[in-house]
């Protein structure tokens, strides 16, 4: 049993709505009970859906258990059917299901429907949603791309596929855009792009492409590589994610295509260099972020914040552990500890203990961030209701590194302001409690997160709590307390551990004015 | 003003209920941790379930409260399945683990899921040996929130029925007191508790109470009001320690208010003169502000999809006092015995169903063309697409509702898709 406050992925059938939802003329019979319903209004209220996702739940009930969980299963298979008429059907069954053990694969068989139909088989004991996600939209892809393409016409244009957008990712509505633009304006035709927005007969097409663009690994690469041993065709797995990976990507798609890289390449269009060149830029040097997120995602994003932003990464990590071993290879690269976890407590305690100056993260390094007082961006999936743009916003290509840059660099304090809060730091009007001036509003939240100095100084902290303080309070002088109060917020964390490290370390026991300026030549960057 | 348990079960005996079966598009008993672990303030509520379960609760949180929230979930895995005994062992150290992190926890509830009932996970036994372990300074219950049990507030429900014995016993002679029985917002609660007072009604307690040590004593002389109408299983607990029900409207609107508290005077032999004239500001803020939301309202067609079982005495409040027109009210389970009065002045030509088989009733709905419908959120935007206005109903629970003081804003709560429809030029 694992304790667990929130997720970071829901069960592998969700995975599965995922595809179902993303797909057109597709229908999903779930065996489940009462309640499962609830995984919904994840489409309709956080995407803004304006369509039930094409699920059928059967909704059995304890009076029904050993008498006829099955014969529910057929009728609602049967019913759905006919009312949503789909090209292809999937069923499958939710934890609760599974244990019953009706199978479902069997009774969808012996109802003969005139329709393609795969059986899911998600172990939701053992699994969870990215991977329901590769798996169905693998059954699917092998379950109907059976056929291989006739030869190819002379001279026709190179073409791909882009794989791996579904119903509920981040940003992949205008990931898919965007990247659909960038490939056709290297010449190269989009066959077909799935999940999102394909139907049984574009999946059937998917073997005519040359080769495919994997966007998404995580619900992708298993569909991927089969693609790959079946009918030869190569797998772009560069992510183009920052300006860098997207010229990276462009010259590895053009290269596969037999198309010429440059002219795009040289009038990209991106204003990202330019932003982070600026001389306004020069404050973010060296801001210590914190990353996590889905691997893809978070790996993306620590290359886009050390070489394109110039900040210093303190930690990196993914919930899934399905690419750890790539996370881990680009944390040592960074020369930090990966962090591969998927409980949220021990995301927060390291988030804690680090003191970044910007996370980056998901809903979840959201609340982290938000009750550490820290300044946040979100970067990958899972992601609430105002991470879903009504604007175009993707991530991805030459328009995603403008994206990337605007949203990291909203949430900080800016670069002259930051100097001004240094300077006065008693001004009642213009405080570093008062948070970024260009963000209205957080006046309350940041007094009452921020612990006042004094307080901290006064008595040592319980341990109950990892978000507290854990680090014993050293006896701290007034003066030097006082001090302390003077050295913003954003940094006053950690000029505050390191003085304590320094002191423990000379065995201090009072930590007076010279010990927090002898703390700070000893850090010294 | 007439009795309504002298109204009751003709009424409704006599009205057809259309009962369906099939998929429903409602949340389970687990939902009701979203404001139960809100409402008493020592509890933690361990869920012992899958993945989804946990998935559930903090989908339906939705705004995924930013405190660390006094629930959680023990996940079930692979290894826990093969086993009943690594099962127990496994949430002994769950629970072990869970109260060393929040020592400020007094009552744990372990709440059984769907997962935990199939394997037939024994979790009132498991709360007797963790209450031994953990005693005195933690107190270990259990109750069911699985879906193929309970239905969204019926949660709430089985977690009352669980806290009933933990009420210390009133003496036989003990004062009369009232007991007022639901979860209720906290400015709700003020707000009655002036009420009753102004009437000479008293001690009030409310349960559940805002702390696990002040769970009020329960004997015969304990007379009790349900705030709520799905509490059909804690009012049975109550009658069998002896407490008195009192039957009444729920106190939604300024007549089912009116109705529920006179229920209490009567109880307690208040005069008729002095209830009406404590009664009476209260009434008329009430009906003035129900005046203001009217015009948004009167005349406009209402469609219920089942959610929360206060279908019924909401339609009541809209129809009689907002001069809407009732096309469908949906509940999940339709309670006899606690609606007898509702059923009593809900007007006759309303189709009353019980159940869901939710594409039918997405065809009735499409066919009826209401103004408003009352929807969860699955279904909300799809039809709001399609032209329909709609009330998410999980609003409903979340918000202060009850009472002279929150009429209006109840009433706000269904004129508001209706006025927003009317002002958008986009």
């Amino acid at each position: 049993m694992q304790l667990t406050v929130w997720t970071y992925e829901g069960p592998p059938h969700v995975g599965a709505m995922r595809i179902a939802t993303a797909m057109k003329g597709v229908h999903f019979v779930l065996h489940a009970p009462q309640g499962d319903t609830y995984a919904d209004l994840l489409f309709t209220m956080i995407e803004r859906r304006g369509a039930r996702p094409p699920v059928t739940y059967t909704t059995f009930q304890a009076r029904d258990l050993g008498t006829d969980t099955a014969e529910i299963f057929k009728t609602a298979a049967r019913d759905a059917y006919e009312r949503f008429d789909p090209d292809l059907m999937l069923v499958g069954a939710s934890c609760t299901a599974e244990l019953i053990q009706d199978d479902p694969g069997g009774l969808a068989r012996a109802l003969n429907l005139p329709v393609p139909t795969i059986t899911l088989e998600l172990p939701s004991y053992q699994k969870k949603e990215n991977w329901g996600a590769a798996e169905t939209f693998y059954q699917i892809v092998r379950g109907l791309a059976t056929e291989a393409p006739a030869p190819k016409a002379e001279g026709a244009k190179p073409s791909c596929n882009i794989l791996g957008a579904t119903a509920l990712g981040f940003r992949h509505r205008d990931d898919v855009i965007e990247i659909t633009r960038l490939l056709h304006q290297l010449g190269i035709e989009v066959n077909v792009a799935a999940p999102m927005g394909a139907t049984a007969d574009d999946i059937r097409r998917l073997p005519e492409a040359d080769f495919n663009v994997v966007l998404y690994p995580e619900i992708a690469d298993t569909a991927a590589r089969w693609l790959e041993r079946q009918y030869g065709q190569k797998a772009v797995r560069t992510i183009p994610m920052g300006f860098q990976a997207t010229c990276e990507f462009v010259r590895e798609v053009a290269a596969l295509a037999g198309v010429d890289p440059e002219p795009l390449l040289a009038q990209h269009g991106s204003h990202m260099p330019w932003w982070a060149r600026s001389v306004d830029s020069n404050y973010l040097t060296g801001k210590r972020v914190f990353v996590f997120g889905d691997a893809t995602h978070a790996m993306a994003a620590a290359r886009v914040a050390k070489e394109e932003l110039g900040f210093e990464v303190v930690g990196l990590g993914c919930y899934n552990r399905e690419f750890a071993r790539d996370v881990r290879a680009v944390a040592a690269q960074l020369g930090v500890e990966a962090l591969i976890t998927d409980d949220y407590l021990l995301v927060e305690e390291t988030v804690a203990a680090l003191q970044p100056e910007l996370v980056l993260g998901t809903q979840m390094e959201r609340h982290i961030a938000k009750r550490l007082g820290v300044p946040c961006a979100v970067i990958s999936a899972p992601v609430h209701v105002q991470d879903f743009p009504a604007r175009y916003a993707p991530v991805m290509g030459f328009e995603g590194a403008n994206v990337l840059f605007d949203t990291w660099v909203h949430p900080l304090v800016m670069g002259l302001e930051e100097h001004l809060l240094t300077m006065f730091r008693e001004d009642f009007e213009f405080n570093d409690a008062a948070g970024p001036s260009h963000l209205g509003g957080h006046a309350k939240v940041e007094a009452a997160a921020q612990p006042s100095v004094p307080e901290v100084a006064r008595a040592p902290v319980a341990a109950a709590d990892p978000v507290q303080e854990t680090i014993t309070v050293l006896n701290w002088s007034p003066e030097a307390t006082k001090e302390l109060s003077k050295i913003p917020f954003f940094v006053r964390g950690k000029a505050k551990r390191n003085t304590e490290r320094y002191a423990a370390e000379q065995g201090l026991e009072i930590i007076s004015l010279e010990a927090l300026y002898d703390a700070k030549s000893h850090f010294a960057r | 003003m007439s009795d309504a348990a002298t109204l009751t079960s003709p009424a409704l005996e006599a009205r057809p209920v259309l009962r369906e079966r099939g998929q429903r598009e409602v949340f389970c008993g687990l939902t009701g941790i979203v404001w139960l672990h809100r409402k008493i303030q020592d509890a933690f509520f361990l869920v012992v379930g899958s993945r989804t379960c946990a998935h559930l609760i903090q989908s339906a949180a939705g705004v995924m409260v930013f405190a660390e929230p006094r629930f959680a979930t023990a996940i079930m895995e692979e290894r826990d399945l093969a086993g009943l005994v690594d099962a127990n062992e496994e949430l002994d150290r769950v629970v072990d683990r869970l109260l060393s992190r929040r020592p400020d926890i007094k009552l744990l509830f372990l709440v059984g899921s769907c997962p935990s009932e199939v394997i037939k996970l024994d979790l009132s036994r498991a709360a007797e040996r963790l209450s031994k372990k953990h005693s005195p300074s933690v107190r270990v219950l259990n109750y069911s929130g699985s879906g193929i049990e309970t239905t969204f507030t019926q949660g709430e429900d089985a977690c009352l029925v669980a806290l009933v014995p933990e009420a210390p016993v009133a003496a036989d002679d003990a004062p009369a007191s009232l007991l007022v029985v639901g979860t209720l917002p906290d400015i709700v609660e003020d707000q009655f508790t002036r009420l009753f007072n102004q009437l000479g009604i008293g001690p009030v307690h409310f349960f559940p109470p805002r702390h696990s040590q002040s769970i009020p004593a329960i004997g015969p002389n304990t007379k009790f009001l349900l705030a709520q109408p799905f509490l059909g299983e804690t009012a049975r607990a109550l009658a069998e320690r002896g407490a008195q029900h009192l039957p009444a409207l729920f106190p939604f609107g300024a007549e089912g208010t009116t109705h529920w508290l006179k229920a209490a005077a009567d109880a307690f032999g208040i005069p008729e003169l002095h209830f009406l004239a404590v009664v009476a500001p209260g009434r008329e803020r009430a009906k003035r502000a129900l005046e203001a939301q009217k015009q948004h309202l009167a005349g406009k067609s209402i469609f219920f999809f089942p959610d929360s079982q206060m279908e019924p005495s909401l339609a009541r409040f809209l129809a009689r006092e907002l001069d809407m027109t009732l096309i469908e009210v949906g509940t999940p389970y339709l309670n006899r015995q606690l609606l007898s009065a509702e059923m009593a002045y809900l007007p006759e030509a309303v189709t009353l169903s019980e159940g869901q088989d939710v594409d039918r009733q997405l065809d009735r709905c499409r066919a009826a063309k209401p103004d408003l419908v009352v929807c969860g959120m699955g279904l909300a935007n799809p039809l709001e697409r399609e032209g329909i206005s709609t009330k998410w109903s999980i609003e409903l629970v979340f918000s202060p509702v009850h009472g002279f003081d929150c009429a209006g804003d109840l009433a706000g709560l269904f004129a508001r898709p209706l006025y927003r429809r009317s002002v958008l030029k986009v």
